[in-house]
């Protein structure tokens, strides 16, 4: 019992320590890589290569001071940023990072919460995302703040439903809720070569559940709770200092979490083909199952950069006729379509 | 695309066109690309930008022999736009017969439009191709003669472009 509580413990300072490291040193690589992207150098002072930059503006916003607007509702205002980054962080404790490795002579289950329901909670947390949003633009009493947050939650709202859609074809041909267990499903073979990852058996899912995730984060494609061109910053307007680097941190983290939860659905987890067969010692394999999950990490978020500077900005009216006209009929057609396969196998 | 304020649609896309993925990874791989192309920037203090002769840096006096080649005539003066310069004239023993005795250039004032080198008969004030100003007091942006003296073989550039163009 003490045994599995010293775990715990340990697993979840590490998690925090590094997924905490991970996101601001994320804010750094989507500076440098975006201005790659747009043959610029972008910070390269501090530190090497600019590595210390971010945390020279981490310490520059917690000098800052905390401007609260005199009309504003000041307990949400200040509750809504720690809503925002505690749902970010949350979500990543059901991801499975790595297969069981063998720790103080017992099995370890490399993820925080071994929990059965690991999608549903996955889902529901990502749900409760859109207050800390909604809270800071409405807890602001200023328009712009206010319709940021509106837009923010009838986007939300939208995306979350062909989410959760694309997610079922997923639970349907793995049988199970448990995010630990759909990685083992993926980690056979098609036909004896193919990685039976649902990026190949579920298309579709796979693309509408990307879109979704873009929206559900507020990346660029989808990024209309804060398009500077129309709400000068949207639910943030009001915020300053820390406050408004935790909302920063929060949408850094969310697109680390949206990009696990896209890997460990989709990409096949800490899935490495082909070593299966090599005869690796089993600690050997696991670290290197877990040094696969960063790279497709990496990869997916690399991607969400990617597309940052590639797609432009959506109108309202575009953003929702994609998300009720188009994503919700597929969704729902891919669940039926993989109904009828798997009724038919 | 808009075009004579009326919304204009393409028609004829082809099936992949439409179905709007495929052209997402077409342009992914236009950003891509971008990323090893080379870069623009000037990492400043390092590495600074060197201007072509037409550019219009601070207007500064040529000095030829040691002794400059303004006659103290204040057409110049005249001229400025932004009433940043002021001259006093002198005699002088030289060919010459005038000079000025005070010559001076407000920095803050300039606004670099070149009026003052385009009227100057005597080609005595140009156009110089710096461009770092910097200034911690209004007195400090007084550029006086010493500051503004810099010899023809400095401005070599300069006015062979202003041969060659006027």
């Amino acid at each position: 019992m003490d045994n599995v509580f010293l775990i715990s413990v340990i697993k979840f300072v590490t998690y925090v320590a590094v997924v905490l490291l991970a996101v601001i040193i994320l804010g750094w690589v989507e500076r440098r890589i975006s201005a790659f992207m747009q043959n610029r150098l972008g910070p390269n002072r501090v530190g090497p290569q600019g590595v210390l930059q971010i945390f020279v503006d981490v310490i520059k916003l917690l000098l800052k001071e905390d401007i609260v607007p005199k009309n504003a509702y000041k307990p949400i205002h200040d509750l809504a940023p720690i809503i925002s980054i505690a749902v970010a962080l949350s979500t990543f404790a059901v991801i499975p990072i790595g297969n069981t490795i063998e720790l103080f002579g017992s099995q370890v289950k490399l993820m925080i919460a071994d929990v059965n329901v690991g999608i549903l909670y996955m889902l529901s947390i990502t749900s409760l995302g859109v207050y800390g949003v909604t809270l800071a633009g409405w807890s602001s009493n200023s328009k712009y703040s206010l319709l940021g947050g509106l837009r923010s939650s009838a986007q939300m709202i939208s995306y979350e439903l062909s989410m959760g859609l694309s997610v079922i074809g997923v639970l349907m041909i793995s049988g199970t809720l448990r995010l630990d267990q759909i990685v083992l499903h993926q980690a056979r073979y098609l036909g004896g070569w193919l990685p039976a990852w649902n990026i190949f058996l579920q298309p579709v899912a796979c693309i509408t559940f990307v879109v979704a995730a873009f929206a559900e984060t507020n990346r660029l494609p989808f990024d209309l709770p804060e398009a500077e061109p129309e709400l000068v910053g949207g639910y943030h307007t009001e915020y300053s200092g820390l406050k408004w680097g935790l909302f920063m941190l929060a949408e850094y983290a969310n697109v680390i979490t949206a990009s696990a939860v896209i890997t460990t659905l989709f990409l096949g987890g800490w899935h490495l083909p082909y070593v299966e067969g090599l005869g690796l010692p089993a600690f050997t394999l696991s670290i290197l199952q877990v040094l696969t999950f960063c790279v497709k990490l990496l990869l997916v978020i690399l991607f969400f950069m990617l597309v940052r500077w590639t797609i432009p900005r959506f109108r309202y009216d575009q953003l929702m006729r994609l998300g009720w006209k188009v994503m919700l009929p597929l969704t729902i057609a891919n669940v039926l379509v993989t109904g009828l396969v798997l009724l038919v196998i | 695309m808009v075009s004579n304020g009326k919304m204009i649609r393409e028609k004829n896309l082809t099936i992949w066109q439409k179905a709007y993925i495929p052209e997402i990874f077409k342009g992914l791989r236009l950003t891509i690309s971008q990323i090893f192309k080379p870069t623009f920037t000037y990492s400043y203090p390092e590495e600074r930008f060197k201007p072509e002769p037409s550019f219009r840096g601070r207007p500064v006096l040529v000095q030829e022999n040691g002794v400059e080649r303004c006659v103290a005539c204040g057409l110049c003066s005249r001229v400025c736009p932004a009433l940043a310069i002021e001259v006093q004239a002198s005699e002088t023993e030289l060919e010459k017969e005038r000079y000025p005795i005070k010559f001076e250039i407000n920095m803050v004032r300039c606004i670099f439009c070149g009026f003052c080198e385009e009227v100057c008969p005597e080609e005595a004030i140009v156009m110089s191709n710096e461009y770092e100003l910097v200034f911690t007091s209004q007195e400090e942006a007084v550029f006086g003669k010493d500051k503004l003296l810099k010899s023809t073989e400095e401005l070599k550039d300069r006015l062979e472009f202003l041969r060659n163009h006027r």
